[in-house]
């Protein structure tokens, strides 16, 4: 219980803070501190995914950070990618339109995951979309129509920005 | 265009009835994440529970000293079988007539095996003192495979059971043997074996794997001791059994439980057992007074609950030499592990193994499958499939094909001319099941046809040329499978679990605004029941889908139900959906007709509306009858519009499919490529395109893990060597092939609205579907069996066993 460490971070453009100890995993400060439960644990060892979060401008394994580590970050979950209006962002309407996703448990990292892709490849081939989101898991939909979401998304973002342009 | 106008086309579109490919309604939550799974539920003053667990697959536990446990800061209790004993709960019965240890008493059976519960404020701390449990184990002889657990001078595993001959399943032949199972005609099938033109015999394994949800097995236990009531949330493929199962081990009267099963994360079969977790948590909650978690981790997952399959399928399978079947032999040696915990119908150990016939108009079979115990976990549950289908497909699909290479014959052809043909449905098979209906015929030629099958064949011929000749390093293989499935349990006179017969249920509220609620026994796990079953209602009472909300999981609204797996939604709780619907609709007609001022039989049903036979512009919508129901005192009917049905299926489903996979090999590496596959599968009335084809890509990505890597591995010393993610294949978006998705329609002649369920067929078919062409890719080289998972190492073995490699 002691050596409880002071935690700031910005989570989803708002400032928040809380104890933890230092070795506590920034999965289970987002989830038991913050409340912030779209991350979910599947593995605890990095290999599934489902805790995948944007920390810094990079997709994180949760599940292997320290809060420690996260200190002062800028940390995007899945609830952050909601537009402003509170209705779905691009990623997340996709995902929907095109079945992209089952019992849902994968789906935050997953939307988290391709949200960070696509701002470091606006214009993924499939393969590229396949080869860049090996590193969450899915158990429910053999990854097809995922990968056919992300290219939709990709196509409407990108028509987005040139009509804004 | 309000519904008094719109044409009948229209109007159908509105419903998002049966047909239609629905967007589903889970996915705006879980896409935000806003979900709310089991690890999400957040009581005040919670308790987080971790078990100690077993290094060894068998010892015996000469004590547990807890004391520097307890020293631990926020460690509140550390139960073990000596706190439970009083309790009479330091064991609990499995769903398959036995019973299993909650936490060790006295030894262990297996690695990972729960010997203590921890108790603690938060989960570090937990985790902490589990560190701090004193376990004095003395080892014991470790027996891993079945068929030396079964030798005379074995090692007792179940001391327990020392001297009991007869188990739930009739007469126990060995100390370590748990029963034998028979079904067909012994004597006849010899017969026919020994005087047939050709046989051929194959020991066919398929291996242990695990269902390994993305989410995996938790519960939240909350004792309120004011009220005396229990709430049971938890990862619950069967919500309505667990609070039945809970009652009987706890004593708590059934009332004074409620279970809920929250969003669940994937299942598989995972979550139909019942769990020690479960167990200690109830326990620790009703001691401390207070909400207690207990979520196992991934290694925990793979460890200790519920594993799926392992079973040795010696086959023998006859035919004269025109190729036709004449009869099939199997005897099955079944690994269940250190406790018998699969989750099969009472009467049925070895679950629908019989239905190893397959496809086949086979005249003569006999089955027997032999149950064992071993230093490996228990479970046994059926991984996205109906009860050991996947076993009897895999088996039969294999067999084929080694008849196939005995006979020279071409594996299509074999199949082509031993199908079950379309006039003989219904159709008796051998070991005991009625085939509802099939046109296998239509369904193969189809599948051939729009794969190329021919061309195909030439083309592997000439690589076979071309690799001989030294041009290549490359086969091709082309897997076929045609599999037959029997889901939906079930009748209530055959199939029960623990005594509760396996109907299942739905009620449906229609309120006066004319929207509704349906409420049903079965729970979601990703399969998308709140979107499917409000189109099959939509279809059935004319109210559109986006006004039916579909409720399941909450035992003390749901009607009783036997959950979701084995692919019996559809098939059990679909009927029930559609049957309650329909005593709605015949009461919305009197009202109609009340309405309208005409006999009952004057009106008659048109997608939302009644209208007066002969006068189509008067009639009432769902919408007005919904209000009437309760606005309007008719004479002989009660106020509301409400309606409940429990389903008790008349035969089970057989839905069934054509698969084909084509796929390159290296010989060199054994590096596999899957060019091509091409799944048809007819699961009778099609309710939701989008979601089948959705399940058809999740059961193919899963089949193709199961055959291609994924493996639940012991040593000799029963260590687990595949508890992580590391060691157990799960395929990611860079190897899952992609999928070429088919149907035929052939509809359920006694389901209500003619669907059989869909959801374990890809599961069932790919995997002997990958297998196949693994196998069929060294064909030519003399490979007749070779055992899966066909991982690069194992295909590369079997190159090299072959000479293939200089």
């Amino acid at each position: 219980m002691a050596n409880k460490m002071h935690v700031k971070l910005t989570l989803n453009g708002q400032q928040v803070e809380g104890l933890a100890e230092p070795r506590t995993l920034l999965i289970h400060f987002l989830r038991e501190n913050l409340n912030v439960t779209g991350p979910h644990i599947g593995c605890e060892t990095s290999h599934c995914g489902a805790c995948t979060v944007d920390m810094n401008g990079k997709s994180v394994k949760s599940c292997t950070v320290f809060v420690a580590q996260a200190n002062g970050a800028e940390v995007t979950t899945v609830e952050g990618l909601v537009n402003p209006d509170g209705s779905l962002g691009v990623i997340q309407e996709m995902f929907r339109e095109h079945h992209g996703l089952q019992c849902g448990f994968c789906t935050p990292g997953m939307i988290t995951r391709a949200h960070r892709l696509l701002q470091e490849n606006p214009r993924p081939t499939e393969e590229e979309v396949r080869f860049g989101m090996a590193g969450n898991l899915c158990r429910c939909t053999g990854y097809q129509n995922i990968v056919k979401a992300i290219l939709a998304s990709a196509d409407m973002l990108n028509a987005q920005k040139e009509a804004a342009e | 265009m309000n519904d008094q106008v719109m044409s009948p086309e229209q109007r159908a579109a509105n419903l998002k009835g049966m047909g239609c490919a629905r967007k589903r309604v889970e996915d705006v939550r879980f896409t935000q994440g806003k979900g709310r799974y089991v690890d999400d539920i957040k009581l005040d003053g919670m308790l987080f529970g971790d078990f100690v667990r077993s290094p060894y697959a068998h010892a015996r536990v000469v004590s547990v000293d807890t004391s520097e446990a307890m020293k631990v800061p926020g460690v509140v209790a550390v139960l073990t079988a000596q706190d439970l004993a009083p309790l009479g709960l330091h064991w609990m019965p499995t769903l398959a007539g036995d019973r299993q240890m909650v936490l060790a008493d006295g030894k262990v059976l297996f690695q990972g095996q729960e010997v203590a519960f921890v108790v603690a404020s938060d989960r570090y701390a937990a985790a902490d003192a589990v560190e701090k449990v004193v376990v004095e184990y003395e080892e014991l002889p470790v027996v891993v495979d079945p068929f030396k657990a079964l030798e005379p001078d074995a090692p007792v595993l179940r001391e327990d059971l020392e001297g009991k001959m007869t188990g739930a399943h009739g007469p126990r032949r060995h100390h370590n043997h748990i029963f034998t199972w028979e079904q067909g005609d012994k004597d006849a099938t010899e017969a026919v074996l020994a005087g047939a033109d050709v046989v051929a015999e194959e020991m066919v394994y398929y291996h242990r794997t695990h269902p390994s949800p993305l989410e995996t097995c938790g519960c939240v236990a909350a004792m309120d001791k004011v009220t005396g009531k229990l709430t049971l949330y938890g990862t619950f493929q069967a919500p309505h059994a667990i609070r039945t199962v809970v009652s009987l081990i706890s004593g708590l009267a059934e009332h004074n439980i409620r279970v809920i099963s929250p969003d669940i994360g994937g299942g598989f079969g995972n979550k139909v057992g019942a769990y020690s977790g479960y167990v200690c948590s109830v326990v620790a909650s009703i001691v401390t007074g207070k909400p207690v978690k207990w979520v196992e981790d991934r290694m925990e997952n793979l460890m200790s609950t519920a594993f799926a399959r392992d079973y040795w399928m010696h086959g023998k399978i006859a035919a004269t030499k025109e190729g036709k079947i004449t009869g099939l032999w199997c005897h099955t040696t079944a690994d269940h592990g250190g406790f018998d915990a699969c989750a099969d119908p009472t009467k049925f150990p070895a679950g629908f193994m019989n239905i190893c016939t397959g496809s086949y108009d086979i005249p003569t079979a006999y089955l027997a499958v032999d149950g064992v115990y071993t230093n490996k976990a228990p479970g046994g549950v059926a991984y996205r499939c109906s009860f050991r289908v996947t076993e009897a497909a895999y088996f039969i699909e294999r067999m084929i094909e080694v008849l196939a290479i005995k006979l020279g014959m071409d594996a299509a052809e074999l199949r082509r001319i031993n199908f079950i043909r379309k006039d003989q449905f219904p159709y008796q098979s051998a070991l005991g099941w009625e085939y509802d209906s099939g046109d296998y015929h239509t369904a193969w030629e189809k599948a051939l046809n729009a794969v190329g099958y021919d061309a195909l064949r030439k083309e592997q011929a000439q690589r076979l040329e071309d690799f001989k000749a030294g041009k290549t390093r490359k086969l091709i293989g082309i897997g076929l499978t045609h599999f037959t499935e029997i889901v939906g349990a079930g009748p209530v006179k055959n199939c029960d679990i623990l005594g509760l017969g396996m109907f299942d249920s739905c009620e449906i509220r229609i309120h006066p605004t004319g929207s509704a609620i349906a409420r049903l026994g079965t729970i979601s796990q990703g399969q998308g029941h709140a979107t499917t079953f409000a189109q099959i209602l939509a279809s059935e009472i004319g109210i559109p889908a986006d006004n039916i909300t579909v409720e399941e999981g909450d035992t003390d609204t749901a009607p009783y139900g036997l959950g979701t797996y084995g692919s019996r939604s559809t098939p059990v709780a679909g009927a029930a959906t559609a049957m309650a619907g329909r005593k709605i609709r015949a009461k919305a007609q009197m009202i109609a007709a009340w309405l309208l001022e005409v006999h009952d039989d004057d009106v008659e049903f048109d997608v939302d509306r009644f209208v007066v036979k002969g006068a189509p512009e008067r009639f009432k919508t769902m919408k007005e009858i919904a209000f009437a129901a309760y606005n309007q005192a008719i004479p002989g009917l009660e106020p509301g519009l409400e309606a409940v049905s429990y389903y008790d299926p008349p035969n089970m489903t057989y839905p069934f499919g054509a698969y084909i996979c084509v796929m390159e090999i290296d010989v060199d590496t054994g590096v596999h490529e899957v060019r091509q596959f091409y799944a048809l599968d007819d699961c009778g009335t099609r309710i939701n395109p989008m979601v089948i084809e959705g399940q058809i890509h999740g059961g193919a990505t899963e089949g193709y893990a199961i055959a291609m890597g994924q493996e639940i591995a012991y040593d000799d010393m029963g260590n687990h060597k595949s508890a992580t993610l590391m060691d157990f294949f799960i395929p990611t978006s860079w190897e899952t092939p992609t999928y070429q998705t088919d149907f035929t329609v052939t509809p359920s002649p006694h389901h209500p609205i003619g669907a059989k369920g869909v959801g374990e067929s890809p599961n069932v078919g790919s995997v002997p579907c990958f297998s196949n062409a693994v196998h069929d890719a060294f064909r030519p080289f003399g490979l007749t069996q070779s055992h899966m998972p066909h991982d690069q190492w194992r295909i590369w073995k079997i190159a090299n066993d072959l000479g293939l490699h200089g």
